[in-house]
């Protein structure tokens, strides 16, 4: 099922410069797969050794998978997933 | 009975822009009823949620104040003048200059000149004169709040007047301090500009946050976000949030038990993953949207209105002006603010983030 993907500054160049992809998955690990199979080198931005980096943020919608069940948690037609780095930036 | 009602500055727009309205009645309280079914604007700002004159109020007749007389029970006779003088409890009046400056808050309810007089003496502590403290600093010193401390070590540079509202092109090469606190100053003299030149670090970050009330995060490199985050939860003081990039932006409120940018995010990125604006740059006005966001956080913090943006992040796509949101929670297993804190007291920051403070390395 087609889940859409928002991905944020600092990483859309690694997805051609596109902010909204759309992408398939059963769960949100699967999902990245998908998108490392598109576009090499996106997945390790983000996750290492099967673990989602500290310093990005995965929201199912509107929670973060942290309190879910992160990497294996599930996903349905509809859901809007959104990356998101931590921004260092008031400058 | 007809008395001639004087209507304060404040409160004349409410009042179809009379100073003086001829109303009836035969005493105060049929006089102030009169008023507010003539204005019911104004009948907003003349009862409380009991139906009682607000302490804040004083009702005169012919000079004398009503607590003096017999209330609102005060009968009133043809020809007698029935002021109304906001006031707050205890009696002491803004000034005139103050009231005119400012009418534009104390004319909404949820503000008035109580929540005047709490701007006035709330103290904001602004980290960084930068993108993101000088729209927050700005609209906080307009608003009026009463003392605002400047953090800030650099120098202004040609390259922040494309955003940075509180420098302008004479302050090129001077202290941002010192640019910020003129520019300040001569927006609202009645704002008590605080100082705190150099960098912010974990030596004096405890003895300055502490003499504030809340925090606006303006801070544009990870160590310093997480020295501010350690101190503001040490100190018990509400942080308001900012970061931008390219053309994206983020804001939210860490409320001390609440959830803290450590339950946001555990770790900073490796040094030189997460570019800074310097190196991937930022569209100036974005930053007025989201310095802005952080100011009204702010504000609404001191007068004790709205629903903070704690527990929630704002998301700010500035290309398809989009703002989403999304859930913040108290991580229990978070290091600092979580069920068996680990953190105790302010850490080694520059070994934490792999990166020194600002300011300190020569740069």
């Amino acid at each position: 099922m087609a889940i859409e993907v928002r991905v944020t500054a600092s990483l859309q160049k690694l997805v051609g410069g596109q902010r909204a992809i759309q992408e398939e998955g059963a769960t949100v690990g699967e999902l990245l797969d998908r998108l490392e199979g598109r576009y090499p080198g996106f997945k390790q931005q983000i996750v290492t050794d099967g673990r989602l980096h500290r310093f990005v943020n995965i929201y199912l919608n509107d929670e973060d998978i942290r309190f879910l069940q992160q990497l294996d948690t599930p996903l349905k037609e509809g859901d809007v997933i959104s990356i998101l780095p931590a921004l260092a930036g008031g400058c | 009975m007809a008395a001639t009602v004087y209507i304060p500055m404040p409160f004349r727009r409410l009042a179809g822009n009379q100073v003086y309205v001829e109303v009836e009645g035969r005493n105060v309280a049929e006089i102030l009823n009169q008023l507010g079914s003539r204005f019911p604007a104004l009948r907003d700002l003349l009862y409380d949620k009991d139906n009682e004159i607000p302490g804040h109020i004083n009702i005169y007749v012919n000079k004398l104040e009503i607590h003096t007389l017999q209330g609102k029970e005060t009968p009133i006779a043809d020809g007698d003048e029935v002021a109304v003088i906001p006031a707050i409890a205890g009696g002491q009046v803004l000034s005139p200059e103050q009231v005119t400056r400012y009418s534009r808050h104390i004319i909404m309810p949820q503000v008035g000149p109580v929540g005047q007089r709490k701007l006035m003496a709330a103290k904001v502590l602004i980290v960084g004169a930068g993108g993101l403290g000088s729209p927050s600093a700005l609209y906080l010193a307009l608003a009026g709040v009463g003392t605002i401390g400047i953090s800030d070590f650099d120098v202004v540079d040609l390259s922040n007047l494309q955003r940075q509202v509180l420098h302008q092109n004479d302050d090129v090469g001077r202290p941002k301090t010192v640019s910020a606190k003129e520019t300040i100053e001569s927006y609202n003299p009645n704002v008590n500009v605080v100082l705190h030149d150099g960098p912010l670090t974990s030596d004096n970050a405890m003895e300055i946050i502490p003499r504030y009330d809340i925090v606006v995060n303006g801070a544009d490199n990870f160590t310093t976000r997480y020295l501010v985050n350690d101190a503001c939860y040490f100190a018990g003081k509400p942080l308001v949030d900012g970061s931008i990039l390219l053309f994206e932006g983020q804001a939210t409120v860490f409320i001390p038990g609440q959830g803290c940018y450590r339950c946001l995010f555990p770790a900073p990125p490796p040094p030189g993953l997460v570019p800074s604006c310097a190196e991937a740059g930022v569209l100036g006005a974005l930053t007025g949207v989201i310095g802005s966001v952080q100011a009204i956080e702010a504000l609404k913090l001191i007068l004790g209105i709205g629903e903070t943006l704690a527990s929630r992040l704002l998301l700010f796509d500035a290309l398809t002006m989009e703002f989403r949101q999304v859930k913040l929670r108290r991580d229990p297993k978070c290091p600092l603010c979580g069920d068996d804190p680990t953190i105790t007291e302010l850490i080694d920051y520059e070994g934490f983030c792999g990166a020194p403070f600002p300011g300190q390395d020569g740069s």
